[in-house]
């Protein structure tokens, strides 16, 4: 109970501190409106995203249909608000995945080296060899287009990312004395690990994080921009400009009202690294 | 004199790719209980290996490939390169511990200070948090470091190189080490700190009981703290011998060399002392003597045969052809 009282605590006081810098106020601003519209996407939407309006397809915006309406004459906002719910769950869980995973086999490639190292990076190098849309791809039309499965191919596409990072970074706090200084008063590889190496690696996983965030938001747009993404009639930012894209000429909304939403969310999470990173950085903190 | 410590024909060996490079070559020594033995000797000439392979701290690619490290402990006597992972980690800081160079490094920037303190004390002992965090602060108040309290909420970021030395000795001897290993404590720290720190060895060796062995390649270090001296030269032992001998009766000639090599104030008239040429590399070592190239009393046996470390007075050991009897010239 202490414990999650401490942790709170550093949660708090880290967003503070986020908040003070102009820049990070942005970012943390920008994420949190995101995530309140995924939230309450039923609440915020004004109709149902599958109600079609027959009689006003492709109308231009206006009061009754804020971001107009598509060929179907469903409402383009609700689908959108809709649509962010749908991007941060398959950015969040598919990041989870990649972060799991890449700070495992990073840790143990960085802290043991050797054969061990080689065998997981030879094989990181491996899928980190594709490119990651055509990974994504291959991995979906095994597994069969569906959002978990969407996730679990951007998952796998961004490991190697974070193996990389977390390796390089184990390497090189490996080296430094208190690492040294730890094992000479008797830790055990284990704590060295918890208590000395992973925090002090914090701050380039947290920033990779939010790299790979907005990275997973843009490759499940493009999955779903190919049909190999979000299914329909369920919405999502890709799907919708890639429909958009017959009617470019007399309905420009479709396509602008996603974009403008992806570029917004992926600007947001990659400033709020970047601030991140300043705040973790315990140099910094006076 | 008990011993606490036995190192007895030590070889540390540097994996490469083409065969094992020999860095450290027979090397023994005995530390007594209560006693500061100090090690001296340019860069690279292994005196660090040495140290750490006294807390089998040696990582690849160097590896101990022979010769034994004996401790002594009040309960048992061990080998402690024949220990296993776990049971060296429960002699690493309760039994002995160590200091190193660079204060500023050697903690780790994201713990308070008390954080760091208390860390072995969590290994090693069952106490509570309200205990170690007093413990930590007597501590903190032996190392002669002003308010306490407040530096023990601190970040080792916040403080000066010469506090951050004295906090690394309180965390080594918070467990009150029966040896403690200091590898160049003073060597990033401006003059009147270095002073400061040695004094506070000195001090706290008597008020703990610990046998220190001094690693340093500045002889005014020496003759500040050691009773004991062995003189490193790549990869051996060339002169061992008690401080004050060491100093006024100097038999190897590289120690001679150091000697004039100390730089003294006041003496404006002439240019600084070095002893020419350059440590052989590990691995390349000659046949004959290792400081022949570099020697001003060179002989023609130094090339072809290498000099064995002899007992050339009681106590005084030295490895060099012109004390040897066998040494025909």
């Amino acid at each position: 109970m202490k414990n999650i009282i401490e942790i709170l605590k550093g949660i708090i006081n880290i967003i503070k501190q986020l908040l003070k810098d102009p820049i990070g106020r942005i970012g943390f601003i920008g994420v949190f409106i995101i995530v309140l519209l995924s939230i309450f996407a039923p609440k915020i939407a004004p109709y149902d995203i599958t109600e079609m309006f027959t009689k006003s397809k492709l109308v231009s915006p206006n009061g009754e249909f804020i971001f107009g309406t598509d060929n179907f004459g469903r409402d383009v906002f609700s689908r959108i608000i809709y649509g962010a719910k749908v991007s941060l769950q398959v950015g969040i869980i598919s990041v989870g995945i990649s972060a799991t995973f890449g700070y495992i086999f990073g840790i143990v490639a960085g802290y043991f080296e050797g054969v061990v190292d080689s065998i997981i990076m030879r094989f990181m190098d491996v899928l980190f060899a594709f490119p990651s849309i055509l990974l994504a791809l291959f991995i979906v039309s095994v597994l069969g287009p569906s959002l978990g499965n969407t996730m679990i191919a951007i998952g796998i596409v961004n490991t190697p990312v974070f193996t990389r990072t977390v390796r390089a970074s184990v390497i090189s706090v490996k080296s430094m004395e208190y690492i040294t200084s730890a094992k000479s008063i008797g830790l055990k590889p284990i704590n060295i690990i918890l208590k000395h190496i992973t925090p002090n690696i914090l701050a380039p996983f947290t920033v990779q994080a939010t790299l790979a965030l907005s990275g997973a938001i843009l490759t499940e747009a493009s999955l779903s921009f190919l049909g190999l993404g979000i299914q329909p009639p369920d919405p999502s930012w890709g799907s919708m400009l890639s429909e958009s894209r017959k009617y470019m000429e007399r309905a420009p909304w479709l396509a602008i009202a996603p974009a403008v939403f992806i570029i917004c969310t992926i600007l947001s999470f990659n400033i709020l690294g970047d601030s991140l990173r300043d705040v973790l950085d315990p140099k910094l903190k006076l | 004199m008990e011993n606490i410590l036995e190192v007895k024909n030590l070889n540390i060996d540097l994996i490469t790719e083409k065969g094992n490079k020999k860095l450290i070559d027979n090397v023994s020594f005995n530390v007594g209980k209560k006693q500061s033995y100090g090690i001296v000797g340019e860069s690279g000439c292994g005196k660090s290996i040495t140290a750490l392979a006294v807390m089998q701290l040696l990582s690849f690619p160097l590896k101990t490939s022979g010769g034994e490290i004996n401790f002594h402990s009040e309960k048992e006597s061990v080998n402690i390169l024949s220990l296993k992972k776990n049971e060296i980690r429960k002699i690493r800081g309760k039994e002995i511990s160590m200091i190193f160079q660079e204060p500023m490094t050697a903690l780790d920037p994201i713990f308070t200070i008390e954080r760091q303190i208390i860390e072995a004390l969590k290994f090693h002992t069952d106490l509570n948090k309200k205990d170690m965090s007093d413990m930590a602060l007597q501590m903190l108040k032996k190392v002669g470091i002003p308010r306490a309290e407040e530096i023990l909420k601190e970040y080792p970021h916040q403080l000066s190189g010469g506090m951050l030395q004295r906090i690394m000795i309180a965390i080594a001897l918070i467990c009150k080490p029966k040896l403690l290993i200091a590898d160049e404590p003073t060597t990033a720290l401006d003059v009147t700190i270095q002073a400061q720190i040695l004094d506070l060895m000195n001090e706290l060796k008597t008020s703990f009981d610990t046998s220190i062995i001094m690693i340093t390649h500045d002889l005014g270090v020496i003759a500040e703290t050691c009773e004991k001296v062995a003189v490193f030269y790549a990869g051996q032992i060339v002169e061992e011998t008690d401080v004050v001998t060491l100093f006024h009766n100097t038999a190897h000639p590289y120690t001679s060399g150091l000697l004039k090599a100390v730089t003294s104030l006041g003496d404006k008239s002439k240019n600084l002392f070095t002893i020419p040429g350059m440590v052989p590399a590990g691995g390349h070592m000659p046949k004959g003597c290792r400081f022949e190239e570099r020697c001003n009393k060179k002989m023609k046996i130094c090339k072809d045969k290498s000099p064995e470390l002899i007992e050339i007075a009681d106590g005084h050991k030295c490895r060099c052809w012109l004390y040897a009897e066998s040494g025909d010239n």
